[in-house]
């Protein structure tokens, strides 16, 4: 079904086991240099005016003299003095930009949301240049401007250009209202999901580097094919004369899929003064950047009396901004997480005055899913079933979005190992019947789906005589550990020890390679090293067979290994030469191999790929104070190969993490006075800590799966956030019998009296 | 720097704004510097003498990705105006391997894999150091609640507890 090499598969010395990190040391001892560590001569600093508090209205006057005035700063740029830029709005579509018309910093006077950048000063020191933005007088005209979701239900409309690569909801399925009327078990209810920043620990940062007319970008950026297409256009520069190159990222969780304005700041300045320039965000301004799109979600669910589900309703409302309609995924997980044969969606969007909503890690899963997963709790609860056991009853077996069957799914297995692991037998069913001291002790369990794919990538493989092997594509390492899978399949590809493999990445000079995102970067990128080190696995046997008197004489490819820097005929090592011998008798300083890998279309048509988990969760809620902590975690997750089993667990690890920021600490508070997200700050805006966290143990279920890559890999970056807020909700409920459907569940909501969930929900939706 | 102390207004003597002389020790080597009076220690480091390790996460004490060690003591770089710290040793990330042997710390990073992108990671390592010669900590919920003015938003707690463990019980590698 999926692309297969004619080679036989590799040996798995370094795959599938635990590897070090190949960038560890370079992250430890401070030598990995991120966007705005590259130094250059003579180089200017910009920093970025963030306007005033209003959403929506004009600048009327824009004052720069006195900061043109301060010693040190070079120019202030601003919608009246910037260099000309392109007309056509769709000249600044970047690779995923949603339908619509992208913001385009500096375009004019209008305000289109609370602090976008309005003006830029370029200074020749960090200090100066945010000095002398301080000095920049602006007054506004304001225009009537909403950014209260809950207001706008009303507005909310199908979105009518749909965004690539995010499916609509599916066709409804059978009757659902006739179902819900019949069924003798429902539950009904609306959940919230709060606005969240992406805030990776690395704020955004480009340095342009000008050196006589060409450019040498180092942006941040979830791939940097993404970041020099967006500048080859917007300013017309041609491909030769950038180059954009990202090494290292300071974390990204979906922030670094679009070109940021830093970038065409930094860029516009550095070509409009010849000079080199680096624009670095400060972290409020970090706010002022895409968010996780608040959400108001609607379920209702029908079973019969054995739990049999007949009947799922799921309806959203999705912010997006005024200029764009941002899509995700929210709503269709319903069709396909569980056996139901009436089944209705509704996906909506409500315009905002914000800026435009992006993929935060797991987009629209970590919404859609969590809503699915408190309900089918809710719904076991209503029945008197165990919350596991009415997964287990309604387990769908194929895709019924689709009709297809799916590449693989060892859910039930996940469910098992899981269960066990936590001990889930020993739970008391009834809430609020486990306690420890003044502690409510509380389990909940959720599912956790998220869709698995892969993307066309290339990539270069070159074998030197001395024995180093250099795998090369563009794609990034945002922290997923891509470096590390890409020479361990490297080194298994050719047999060669991890220690000779180079990997470069992060380079728009390197063979093409899509974003890093949508967890398809290990399958991908992954996939065409894997088929580029194949390419030379070729070579060299030609080579070595042409060879006079070689051993290998009248063999064939497929009866190859690669080991230990020799090839030899499978079952008959005494018939081999060394690969070295082989590029030293051809005289070769080097071997090349370029290849793309591109996903099987008869798997993708004919098959649904989806990464599953299962999530136990315990929490202990203090009964007086009501703070809660998670104590334990268990996330089971079936993804397909695991290529290291470090890196692949401490992806699950910090999806886990994110899940306890969004069940109770994550929320980004508009003021709808100002339009503004006003805990603009991460001592405000909470992120889990140190001391939130405790045992989180990640088990990965064997699962072999030959149709979804060609390396049989599913991706991580994403499956471990999914679920596990709602796993999270699930057992607070259980603690406290408390059903808080309003994310995320801080004290005060678990203070309120009774079962507050749908009207505190809509109450705070705004 | 007499002046100074004898003129109780922040500057370089001479009543006016300027540069300010300083003597600090940067992993172990002296250096003489003239600073401005509102230069933090975090962009001298970063800036002007190109140690990049150091990072900038918030710039306001929130994330702990600036820390470094001031005469062994863990602080904010970001907090820290330079001209405060006349005649003081600081140790950056940079500083903390010795002959090319990795510092203890920062070999249980890689071992636990405690970090990801490793953004907030030379502040968590120097953290860690520092919390080590306090010797304040001594189970996981004490190692946690003082590491917990280092924020890292990979959520790589669960890793960094272990390695700050291995390094204190004195044990080789871990799981």
């Amino acid at each position: 079904m999926v692309q297969t090499s004619t080679a036989p598969l590799p040996s798995r010395a370094y795959v599938g086991t635990g590897q070090r990190r190949i960038d560890g040391v370079s992250k430890v001892t401070g030598q990995a240099r991120y966007a705005a560590e590259f130094p250059a001569d003579g180089l200017l600093y910009g920093h970025v005016v963030s306007g005033g508090a209003l959403a929506n209205g004009m600048i009327e006057r824009i004052d720069a003299s006195a900061a043109e005035a301060a010693e040190g700063v070079v120019r202030v740029y601003t919608h009246e003095n910037r260099p000309r830029q392109p007309w056509f709005d769709s000249t600044y579509q970047d690779q995923v930009a949603p339908p619509g018309i992208p913001f385009r910093p500096l375009k004019d006077a209008k305000i289109v949301y609370s602090g976008q950048p309005v003006a830029l000063v370029v200074a020749r020191s960090l200090e100066v240049a945010a000095y002398a933005a301080s000095l920049i007088e602006i007054t506004y005209r304001e225009e009537p401007f909403r950014t209260d979701l809950a207001a706008e239900q009303s507005n909310a409309y199908v979105p009518p250009e749909k965004r690539a690569g995010i499916e609509p909801p599916p066709p409804d399925r059978g009757d659902v209202d006739r179902a819900l009327a019949e069924a003798p078990v429902k539950v009904e209810a609306s959940y919230f999901v709060a606005a969240e920043h992406h805030n990776p620990m690395e704020t955004h940062a480009s340095t342009v580097v000008w050196n006589d007319g060409k450019l040498t970008v180092y942006d941040k950026i979830q791939g940097v094919v993404a970041s020099k297409e967006y500048l080859t256009e917007v300013f017309g520069l041609i491909a030769d004369d950038v180059q954009v190159i990202s090494p290292f990222v300071g974390g990204a969780f979906g922030v670094g899929l679009r070109p940021q304005y830093q970038l065409f700041l930094a860029t516009m300045a550095a070509l409009d003064l010849q000079r080199s320039v680096r624009v670095t965000l400060t972290r409020d301004q970090m706010f002022t950047l895409t968010y996780r799109p608040h959400t108001i979600q609607h379920l209702a669910l029908g079973a019969d009396r054995d739990g049999r589900l007949t009947a799922i309703r799921h309806e959203a409302v999705a912010a997006t901004s005024t200029f764009e309609d941002y899509q995700e995924v929210v709503v269709n997980w319903s069709g396909l997480g569980y056996r139901c044969p009436n089944v209705a969606f509704d996906y909506k969007l409500a315009k905002l005055h914000t800026y435009t909503p992006s993929d935060m890690r797991a987009p629209g899963a970590a919404t859609g899913v969590y809503g699915l997963e408190c309900a089918m709790d809710e719904l076991a609860h209503a029945a008197g079933i165990d919350p596991l056991e009415l997964r287990l009853k309604n387990y769908a077996e194929e895709d019924a979005n689709t009709g297809n069957p799916f590449t693989s799914k060892q859910l039930r297995e996940c469910y098992r190992q899981g269960a066990e692991r936590f001990g889930w037998s020993r739970r008391s069913a009834a809430p609020r019947s486990m306690r420890e001291g003044r502690e409510l002790i509380g389990w909940g369990m959720a599912t956790g789906f998220w869709e698995a794919s892969m993307q066309q990538t290339s990539a270069r493989a070159i074998l030197s005589a001395d024995g180093r092997l250099e795998v090369a594509t563009a794609t990034a390492d945002i922290g997923t550990g891509t470096y590390t899978i890409l020479a361990q399949i490297a080194a298994d590809a050719m047999g060669v020890p991890i220690e000779q493999v180079d990997v470069k990445i992060g380079d728009s000079s390197l063979p093409a390679s899509p974003l890093e995102g949508g967890s398809w970067t290990a399958a991908s990128a992954g996939s065409a090293v894997e088929k580029a080190c194949f390419g030379l696995r070729e070579q060299l046997f030609h080579h070595a067979r042409a060879m006079e008197g070689s051993p290998l004489a009248n063999e064939v490819l497929e009866r190859i290994t690669f080991a230990g820097g020799r090839m030899a005929v499978a079952n008959d090592p005494s018939r081999s030469v060394v690969v070295a011998d082989v590029m030293a008798a051809l005289g070769l300083e080097k071997l090349a191999a370029e290849e793309t890998a591109k996903p099987d279309q008869d798997a993708q048509e004919n098959y649904s790929a989806y990464t599953h988990a299962a999530i136990f969760a315990e929490v202990r809620v203090d009964e007086e104070l009501n703070v809660v902590r998670v104590t334990r975690i268990v996330n089971a997750v079936a993804a397909g190969r695991i290529l290291n089993l470090k890196t692949a667990r401490s992806q699950i690890l910090g999806g886990v993490v994110f899940g306890i920021g969004m069940a109770l600490e994550e929320q980004s508070e508009l003021d709808h006075r100002f339009g503004r997200f006003m805990n603009h700050n991460i001592a405000e805006y909470h992120i889990p800590v140190n001391a939130d966290v405790r045992d989180i143990d990640v088990i990965f279920v064997e699962e072999h799966d030959d149709k979804v890559s060609p390396i049989g890999v599913k991706g991580l970056g994403e499956i471990g956030i999914v679920g596990t807020a709602a796993a999270i909700a699930n057992a607070i409920f259980h603690a406290t019998g408390k059903r808080v459907r309003d994310l995320p569940i801080t004290p005060d909501k678990l203070l309120r009296d009774g079962d507050d969930g749908v009207s505190s929900g809509m109450a705070r939706a705004g | 720097m007499q002046a100074t102390e004898t003129d109780p207004r922040p500057g370089n003597g001479t009543g006016e704004p300027g540069p300010i002389p300083v003597v600090l020790t940067i992993n172990g080597t002296e250096r003489r510097l003239e600073v401005e009076p509102w230069t933090t220690l975090l962009d001298l480091l970063r800036e002007r003498l190109d140690l990049t390790g150091s990072k900038k996460g918030c710039d306001h004490g929130q994330c702990g990705a600036c820390t470094v060690l001031v005469d062994d003591r863990r602080v904010n770089a970001c907090l820290t105006l330079a001209v405060m710290l006349d005649g003081a040793s600081v140790t950056t990330v940079e500083g903390l391997a010795q002959d090319g042997q990795l510092h203890p710390v920062q070999d249980a990073f890689v071992e636990h894999d405690a970090f990801q992108c490793g953004y907030c990671t030379p502040g968590q390592i120097c953290s860690a150091v520092g919390l080590l010669k306090e010797g304040r900590a001594r189970s996981d919920d004490e190692i946690r609640e003082l590491m917990s003015g280092n924020l890292c938003r990979c959520g790589a707690y669960v890793n960094i507890v272990a390695a700050v463990r291995q390094v204190m019980d004195g044990t080789g590698a871990g799981r």
